[in-house]
């Protein structure tokens, strides 16, 4: 899988035109927080955020050894909307996410 | 130990009979916990009609969501640390986002994980051992529904990353071992799927 197909099914912004959404998204870009907790296992984080994001094993086992170690890491980055959508997928395998404003 | 092993048409899974009644045991509690407080309807109670038809997130628009929500009262972090950790805020610092944005997906999240944990339920050996054949996709669902009993329990057990291994007097050292298993189950299984 690629990064590239990170962000399925969330074109749907409230904007009508597409360039003018992704304008509005870069400039005030949102991001989605994983937090680190005492139960998941760090190969299941490992595993899901390759599966979730397509991300190789090298950046999911980075992203992962951050949450671990700083207590938590950025996932992903993009539209409000496109974040509540990343939320909703990890809080499905039960990882602890949050989103705010970057 | 539960055995895992790869074939060529997806993991094969070997329970004891003591492991399948546990593990069909702990699913179920896990399931109650998050059914309770869905509208009526929208969790299947027979796990095998459940694996038939599959997910059911087709009727429930968002007045389906409102009125559902009706009887789980206001859209707050559940008051159960188990299935406060189960169903997390979306936001940190910003309650009245972190409520709107429970109001629109809480039922939708316990629908899912009620409907992982049927379709479990329903491959589980029925009574005494048995082999579970997962395709790629199960195996998926499965981690998931193991881990929300593993975060159910954790949560209840209170673990933290250093813990030390319980006295054997201690009353929370049967579920701690039971803890341990699944958390060996998940390890396997993660690795199994790699």
């Amino acid at each position: 899988m690629a990064p590239g197909q990170t962000l399925p099914g969330t074109e749907t912004g409230t904007e009508t035109g597409t360039e003018t959404h992704q304008v509005a998204a870069a400039a005030v870009p949102w991001v989605t927080l994983v937090w680190n907790d005492p139960i998941n296992l760090m190969s299941y984080v490992t595993h899901v955020f390759q599966k979730l994001f397509g991300y190789d094993r090298e950046k999911a086992t980075k992203l992962m050894l951050d949450v671990h170690r700083r207590g938590r890491a950025v996932v992903s980055t993009g539209s409000r909307e496109q974040m509540e959508h990343d939320v909703s997928r990890l809080h499905a395998y039960g990882l602890w996410a949050t989103l705010q404003k970057q | 130990m539960t055995g895992v092993k790869r074939t060529r048409r997806g993991l094969v899974v070997s329970f004891d009979d003591v492991e399948a009644s546990l593990l069909r045991h702990l699913v179920g509690e896990v399931r109650a916990l998050l059914a309770d407080g869905l509208p009526a309807g929208a969790a299947p109670a027979d796990a095998e009609l459940a694996a038939l038809t599959g997910m059911d997130d087709g009727p429930l628009g968002p007045n389906g969501h409102a009125s559902g929500l009706d009887d789980v009262s206001a859209p707050e972090e559940p008051v159960d640390p188990a299935l406060a950790r189960l169903l997390p805020d979306a936001y940190r610092d910003d309650a009245a986002a972190a409520g709107e944005f429970r109001r629109l997906t809480e039922a939708s999240l316990r629908r899912d994980k009620v409907s992982a944990a049927d379709r479990m339920l329903a491959a589980l050996p029925a009574d005494g051992p048995g082999e579970v054949r997962l395709d790629p996709e199960t195996v998926e669902s499965w981690l998931s529904t193991i881990n929300d009993v593993r975060l159910a329990l954790g949560t209840r057990l209170e673990v933290t990353e250093e813990m030390p291994e319980p006295d054997p007097d201690d009353p929370d050292a049967p579920a701690y071992v039971v803890y341990l298993w699944l958390t060996e189950l998940q390890g396997v299984l993660v690795e199994a799927a790699e």
